[in-house]
């Protein structure tokens, strides 16, 4: 048998799915299908510095085009696949062109949640998840002068901060009662409120949206629940992805919130992996869990590419992650879900600073604000298991590095 | 384009081409130089694409923020006085022929 794997996503955990099997040694075909017609690329950016910098799309790849021929990947592009015939062992593309494998990985990754309201799909209603999406918004944005956002999380107040920052009015409405309330303890969201409206975006908490108004022209304002209508001729849509897990049901493998897979990056049928944003695992407190950052990608798909060699590689990295916000670093490294008590370590206002979750008098979670020492410093703790008693925490003065002896 | 050599913890040197607008980072990337990680992709988030200049060529680029500077404080290597973030070194034709040394690992 030499139908070698068949990689469906040309995104970050396909990408390094087929790198790290090369890297470790695997000797058959790789054929890495994406339905874009790009080569793997970062998506980080689009939210981020792509929107203000250089609009070419070259220093998003992840490798030039080169490195796919020197490594024997067999990249596809603008091939979406519709079905999986795991019998047969071969998938078939929407244009009806058949490839067959001997293992499949499946790193579909999330596709924007949708407005769910009235006008949801009126020009110049955005969601931004790939380089036609931020191409889009570059233009809109530059062209537009009121920029509402819907969704106070990562994304949402990315593209805020780059609006504000191009100087339009820009607005944030979060229906929770305070920002990245999924993700971080409230002094991190006061903060951030905070922080944005230093830099002159509005942040509007507790938000009721009636309906989005416009016409086919594009869109005009955000109508709110108490009559008020704010003006918008850009409203960028920011609230959360949903696992593309289509495939993986087609063939009844198990999903839940995601394609679940073992430690292994193995799903419920043998000869398939899946990694990156559309997969679900146990994290390292055993809860389920499913992870949308490049770190997440990475690991797992490396784990991804030992098992289909028949290698034992569990996955047991850290978590880490991070956002740009205007001129401010967030780093985040493990997982603060479950928390029940915080220590903050230096001053939020003076936009340095890092917050430290406990379960317990046991560290889960670091998040730093312009703080990469203890960013890094706490990735490793992390790792190690290391013990930070609180005092120790809060004290400035006393390195969290120094920790680790 | 603009020759800069990547010297490996074990010595083996990599001559690459360097393209207007590379960053030191994305020109070991691109050519397939190990031992540069940039999992963040050049946000300098995640310190694994640490490397050191010549020591006689600290000033080669311009001085580093003190964002990077901390970062350093947490790389996986050894720090020394010649240590940066290669996603912070933009490179022009003043680089040709530089040296750069990737340390031992990055994780």
């Amino acid at each position: 048998m030499s139908n070698g794997t068949v990689i469906v996503g040309a995104c970050q955990a396909g990408f390094q799915i087929a790198a790290s099997l090369r890297e470790k040694g695997y000797g058959e075909r790789i054929l890495l299908i994406g339905e874009e017609s790009y080569a793997p690329y970062q998506r980080p950016p689009l939210s981020k510095a792509y929107m203000t910098g250089d609009p070419s799309i070259e220093k998003l790849l992840l490798r030039a085009p080169g490195f796919y021929e020197m490594n024997k990947i067999e990249f596809v592009s603008g091939e979406r696949i519709t079905e999986v015939d795991l019998r047969g062992g071969r998938v078939v593309s929407a244009g009806g062109t058949a490839f067959s494998f001997d293992h499949l990985a499946l790193a579909t990754g999330c596709a924007a949640r949708k407005l769910p309201l009235p006008g949801g799909d009126l020009p110049g209603v955005m969601t931004l998840r790939d380089i036609p999406d931020a191409l889009e918004m570059r233009e809109r944005l530059h062209a537009a002068e009121n920029v509402v956002v819907i969704g106070g999380g990562f994304i949402g107040l990315e593209s805020a901060a780059v609006a504000a920052k191009l100087g339009k009015k820009a607005v944030v409405l979060e229906a929770m009662d305070r920002l990245l309330a999924r993700v971080v303890a409230p002094p991190m969201s006061d903060f951030y409120a905070a922080a944005h409206a230093r830099r002159g975006v509005t942040v509007v908490l507790n938000a009721r949206i009636e309906r989005i108004e416009g016409d086919a022209n594009g869109v005009r304002g955000v109508r709110m629940q108490d009559g008020s209508l704010l003006p918008a001729d850009l409203v960028v849509v920011g609230i959360g992805g949903v696992a593309r897990t289509e495939l993986a049901q087609q063939v009844g493998i198990e999903c839940s919130n995601g394609i679940l897979v073992d430690d292994r990056a193995r799903t419920s049928i043998a000869e398939v992996v899946a990694a990156g944003d559309v997969a679900t695992h146990r994290d390292l407190y055993g809860r389920a869990t499913r992870l949308e950052s490049v770190q997440n990608a990475i690991d797992q798909a490396k784990t991804a590419a030992a098992s289909i060699l028949g290698l034992e590689e569990h996955y047991t990295a850290v978590p880490w992650f991070w956002s740009d916000q205007a001129d401010l670093k967030l780093q985040i490294t493990g997982l603060s879900t479950g928390y029940d008590n915080f220590v903050v370590r230096g001053v939020p206002d003076s936009e340095s600073f890092s917050l430290l979750y406990y379960a317990g008098d046991r560290l889960i979670a670091v998040d730093s604000v312009g703080k990469p020492a203890d960013h890094l410093a706490a990735r490793r703790i992390l790792a190690a298991g290391v013990a930070v008693p609180k005092d120790v925490a809060a004290d400035l003065a006393v390195p969290l590095k120094s920790l680790l002896g | 384009m603009t020759e800069i050599v990547f010297r490996l913890a074990n010595g083996t040197e990599h001559r690459v081409q360097a393209q207007e607008g590379d960053t030191v980072m994305s020109a070991a990337l691109k050519n397939g130089v190990p031992g540069i990680i940039a999992e963040c992709g050049g946000s300098c988030s995640c310190a694994t694409c640490h490397c050191y200049l010549p020591g006689d060529k600290i000033n080669a680029f311009p001085a580093m923020e003190s964002f990077e500077e901390e970062m350093l404080e947490g790389v996986a290597s050894e720090r020394l006085p010649t240590s940066r973030l290669s996603c912070q070194l933009n490179i022009t034709p003043d680089h040709a022929g530089i040296v750069i040394d990737i340390p031992a690992t990055q994780l």
